[in-house]
């Protein structure tokens, strides 16, 4: 019954050949792999060069950034076959998802610029030196 | 990429098809991910906003350089890349478990079933040590005027700058760091092992119902594709986690 409901329906579009399969397999699984080694050795190297936010470290990051889109890229193409499936059908998905290029956008201008409000104190006073660290914390009986 | 073959000519909207040439429950699954995809999307941008606003915000080099068994080893990134490769390699066996079901091969679904479990168990299990680390380890802050030991919590974050000059056991005293830490690390890292977790009893009951010869008896496997999508999405959400919490 259920069989007859599936096979009228849908033809089946990821029936590949099994040696293509494979082949497939292989070849995205060593992208991913290779894409996380690249990732890591550019964490470490984040690590080395040490902390603040200077250009060449914003540079890895946003390298690192476009990495992990790749590897978004490979596991839902191949791995869930949405690169099998009809335009049509992938439009519907990958369409909606461009809202994120506004959302993030938005939403770290929007940090940022409370961050330099903040530091600022809304514009009244010039930004100061980088405070990389906060003032010592007050002991918090001593307000009572 | 091979795109299914469909003859020319075809008439998607003429009705008696499915028009995206897939079935109800796979399409609803593929939307089911996507508006869980706005949601760990809208967690994670959240993360983001308040990190570009703080001043100082700890370098996930520092917090996550553990590895069980190897005591205060500096190990950087090592236990982490190590969670993301079981993770990566859970998501090859799900998709070979899938193609055995093309195949109609009930051996071969349940044999790449079984290591995709084990896969999510192990992972579970590795995050479930990371969390334990990170609550119940001592670091050194500097609290009201006091060097207390003080674990990575949702109200606490000992990640803070360090104080010159101040040591205790041959280990640098820090402030107290950005409090939104512990709750971002522990609320978008859970809810990424929750999902796993559902993964993993979803995968089992596909693995209980291969057993079974349930899908023998209907005749196809697409539970086992439904069950490898979320998987795989799963897989995909920890990309952008591993990125955002441990990368950069």
């Amino acid at each position: 019954m259920s069989h007859q409901l599936a096979s009228d329906e849908i033809s089946f579009g990821s029936q590949h050949d099994d040696s293509a399969f494979y082949a497939m397999v292989k070849k995205v699984t060593i992208i991913l792999s290779v894409i996380t080694v690249i990732e890591l050795c550019m964490g470490l190297l984040i690590y080395k060069i040490g902390e603040g936010s200077s250009g060449s470290i914003l540079l890895i990051k946003g390298v690192v950034t476009i990495l992990s889109l790749a590897k978004a890229f490979y596991i839902t193409s191949y791995f869930m076959h949405l690169g099998d499936e009809i335009r049509n059908m992938i439009m519907t998905i990958v369409v909606p998802l461009i809202l994120f290029v506004w959302f993030i956008a938005a939403f770290l201008i929007d940090g940022n610029s409370w961050k330099n409000l903040r530091n600022t104190q809304a514009g009244s006073r010039p930004a100061e030196t980088e405070q990389t660290a906060p003032a010592p914390a007050v002991p918090q009986g001593a307000e009572k | 990429m091979a795109t299914a073959a469909i003859p020319a000519g075809t008439k998607w909207w003429g009705g008696g098809k499915s028009p995206f040439n897939l079935s109800y429950g796979k399409l609803m699954m593929w939307y089911f991910l996507m508006s869980d995809a706005f949601t760990f999307g809208a967690f994670l941008i959240s993360y983001g906003t308040i990190r570009f606003s703080a001043n100082y915000w700890p370098d996930p080099n520092h917090v996550f350089n553990a590895f069980p068994g190897m005591g205060h080893a500096n190990l950087p990134l090592a236990f982490v890349s190590l969670m993301t490769f079981i993770l990566i390699i859970s998501s090859v066996t799900m998709v070979l478990a899938v193609h055995e079901g093309h195949k109609m091969n009930r051996k071969g679904v349940e044999k790449y079933m079984f290591w995709t479990i084990i896969g999510g168990v192990a992972f579970l299990a590795c995050q479930a040590w990371e969390w334990t680390h990170l609550i119940t380890g001592d670091n050194h802050v500097l609290l009201n005027g006091e060097v207390v030991p003080l674990g990575t919590t949702v109200t606490m974050n000992p990640w803070g700058p360090e104080v010159p000059g101040l040591m205790h056991d041959g280990h640098a005293v820090t402030l107290p760091g950005p409090v939104a830490f512990g709750g971002f690390f522990y609320g978008i890292t859970g809810f990424h092992g929750f999902h796993v977790l559902s993964g993993v009893a979803i995968n089992i009951i596909m693995y209980i119902k291969t057993k079974l010869g349930h899908f023998d008896q209907r005749g196809h496997y697409e539970m086992i594709e439904k069950a490898g999508l979320y998987w795989h999405f799963v897989d995909l959400v920890w990309v952008f986690v591993f990125l955002c919490f441990y990368l950069i």
